[in-house]
């Protein structure tokens, strides 16, 4: 028992919860930014496939990083687009469509994995490439500190980054102001000339967007193969985290952080006797717990606000 | 014709839509394959030149069937619990732990494991549904997670307490014979979870569209304000709803189990509870069409498993297909543009005889 507690008390617990996290927040922020413009995407699972794949088979047959890191973003964005298509132009609903695309997400690359590779499970017999991990200099010598926040995948870096960008996005610029106005009052934001559909799209894209760096990071940082169904529902995940940090950029970095934290809890416990079935189910167990507290707390919440208007009357 | 078009539009937007479906099939196998001729008779008609697999095409419908009228009751009540995957895996597991650990003549051990079974998944759709209409707690995310929960559960109960050591694989004990139910068609598979399969159908078409319960589930669908204020217990329809849907995927699983393998051999999650969601969405949530919808999936399911075997073109293409169908179906604008032709065709031709009165 004595050096679990410890291994979970030390400096390496925090950098397994960033590790562990990074394929959550990148599609929880893809998530956030399509609930905040009013069309949530649960898409991110597929999303996330879609990129991971494109990535790994892009680097083995190109055996260029950049090219691997563009494509996969691309096939990220692409989903989006189809389903902004699908939904805005087709008028298909957006909760079914999404979850055909997860469905053809899987089917797809599994499909392609059996035509390049004649293997269904993983990629391993490819040589794909991986993002590089850096050490920080200076940072890396500090103790506690630098085993902490020193010697992650660039991706895992560029996580706070992205968090910061979607800050910037949603608070600093125009289509930030419109996706919020949008998602808030659809008929306000036409009425005043903002084209609804337009900004849903571009939500949705940047959904799409941030959702490829966690299928990349997932298949070329986090292992370095793609396997099928890699995801493991970390996109169904991210719709709970983003939900709990209310689709706001540090809400969203909570939520991730409380999942990063019972993944990695579960991952530091795995020597103990306890049958794996059970270790594997603590992220499910405690999402559906996690959200079953946020909903209660916040049916609570309208209740005691529906009650003081009706005091004041 | 116009006429026809307009009034079975719907229909005929559905069928257009497997047939691009199976059109795109075709071109993939045209583009991959080495030998696309024989990879095109395996996938079309491997299924129905062999008895075995004709057998396994009408057996392989009884799960997707029940998985479908577990999608489609909660889908009519505008619910969306799509966990009838786990509740298929969880309640399989537990059935097969009780089918096991009990000794009952036939006629009383049937019907006992179905019950158990379709209790658990009753109690898997419980939780989304009493957590939705309680707390207004998103059912589709909590049962997407409790799809990974079952599976783990279900893996954990077999693999540790009811695993046949015996038999060199990850599986269960075999069933006690009097908890199996009986293949009939001699050369097939087909057993009598097809006929349960079929009159649950029956029995769910009845209870929507013929009982106050079915009446009450479909217009908290269509408009829940309009059912709260009519008078209609939306909680008891919001919960109601995922636990018949749950129950209803538990029978689907423990048929499985006791028509086929008669043991739990599943170590990988078989995918009905998916297949339940595109048959309820190609069905339309009507029982009636998910049989129909569920044999055309059942089709490309074994002629998948027939391409696997004999060609070089991997059976996930079924997958790519059927997401394709649902995205085609559920685009309601999807030739909507040729259907208002037709229609101001057809409004033009009846305005003539009365603008020569004139």
């Amino acid at each position: 028992m004595d050096p679990i507690i410890k291994s979970i008390l030390s400096p390496k617990f925090v950098f397994a919860t960033l590790r562990v996290m990074t394929p959550i927040l990148y599609p929880a922020i893809g998530v956030a930014v399509s609930a905040l413009a009013g069309s949530i995407n649960i898409a991110l699972e597929g999303i996330m496939l879609m990129s991971a794949f494109t990535g790994v088979m892009v680097s083995a047959y190109t055996g260029s990083l950049w090219l691997a890191l563009i494509a996969g973003v691309l096939a990220g964005v692409g989903m989006g687009a189809i389903l902004g298509y699908f939904h805005l132009n087709l008028k298909a609903d957006i909760i079914i469509a999404a979850i055909a695309l997860n469905m053809f997400a899987s089917g797809i690359s599994i499909f392609l994995l059996y035509v390049f590779t004649h293997d269904k499970g993983t990629s391993s017999s490819l040589k794909s490439l991986v993002f590089p991990s850096y050490q920080i200099p200076l940072l890396k010598n500090i103790p506690v500190l630098g085993p902490m926040l020193s010697g992650h995948n660039i991706l895992t870096y560029l996580l706070f980054a992205a968090v910061v960008a979607y800050y910037y996005i949603i608070y600093k610029t125009p289509l930030g102001l419109r996706i919020r106005a949008v998602g808030q009052n659809p008929e306000a934001a036409e009425s005043v000339g903002i084209d609804v559909n337009k900004i849903k799209l571009y939500s949705l894209l940047l959904s799409g967007f941030f959702g490829s760096f966690g299928g990349l990071y997932l298949s070329m940082g986090y292992v370095s193969w793609f396997s099928r169904d890699m995801t493991a529902g970390r996109g169904f995940i991210a719709i709970a985290a983003a939900s709990l940090g209310g689709n706001l950029p540090l809400g969203t970095l909570l939520g991730s952080a409380l999942f990063g934290f019972v993944n990695a809890f579960a991952i530091f416990i795995a020597p103990l006797k306890i049958p794996s079935e059970f270790i594997q189910s603590i992220p499910y167990v405690t999402t559906v717990i996690v959200l079953t507290v946020y909903s209660i707390n916040k049916t609570r919440k309208e209740k005691a606000v529906i009650g003081s208007k009706a005091d004041n009357r | 014709m116009e006429k026809f078009i307009i009034k079975y539009f719907n229909f005929i937007r559905i069928i257009i839509a497997i047939l691009i479906g199976v059109v795109i099939s075709v071109f993939i196998i045209y583009i991959i394959s080495k030998n696309p001729g024989l990879s095109l008779r395996s996938f079309f008609l491997g299924t129905i030149l062999s008895k075995g697999r004709l057998g396994s095409w009408i057996e392989m419908s009884s799960p997707i069937i029940l998985c479908g009228l577990a999608i489609a009751i909660p889908f009519q009540a505008e619910q969306f619990n799509i966990g009838a995957e786990g509740a298929l895996f969880i309640s399989a597991a537990v059935g097969t732990a009780f089918a096991v650990s009990t000794r009952m003549p036939a006629v009383l051990h049937i019907p006992s494991v179905l019950l158990v079974a379709g209790l658990t998944g009753a109690l898997w759709g419980f939780i989304p549904g009493f957590l939705k209409a309680k707390w207004k707690t998103d059912e589709l995310v909590i049962s997407l997670m409790m799809n990974y929960v079952a599976y783990f559960l279900g893996l954990y109960l077999i693999n540790y307490y009811f695993r046949d050591k015996a038999a060199g694989y990850l599986v269960s004990y075999k069933l006690p014979e009097t908890a199996w139910l009986t293949q009939f068609v001699p050369g097939t598979r087909i057993h009598f979870g097809v006929i349960i399969a079929f009159v649950f159908a029956l029995l769910t078409y009845y209870f929507l569209y013929h009982t106050t319960t079915g009446y009450e589930i479909r217009t908290t669908g269509t408009n829940k304000n309009f059912a709260k204020y009519g008078g209609i217990n939306v909680f008891r329809v919001i919960v109601l709803s995922q636990v018949i849907g749950g129950f209803l995927a538990g029978i689907g699983g423990m048929t499985e189990v006791m028509g086929l393998s008669r043991r739990f051999n599943w170590q990988i999650s078989p995918g009905y509870g998916w297949d339940g969601v595109v048959v309820a969405i190609i069905g339309q949530n009507n029982p009636l069409f998910i049989i129909l919808a569920a044999l055309f999936l059942s089709y490309l399911r074994t002629g998948g498993q027939v391409l696997n075997l004999l060609s070089d073109i991997p059976s996930e293409m079924v997958i790519v297909i059927k997401s394709i169908i649902i995205l085609l179906i559920t685009a309601e604008a999807f030739l909507q543009r040729f259907k208002n032709r037709i229609t101001i065709r057809e409004a033009k031709m009846r305005e003539v005889p009365d603008g020569s009165d004139n």
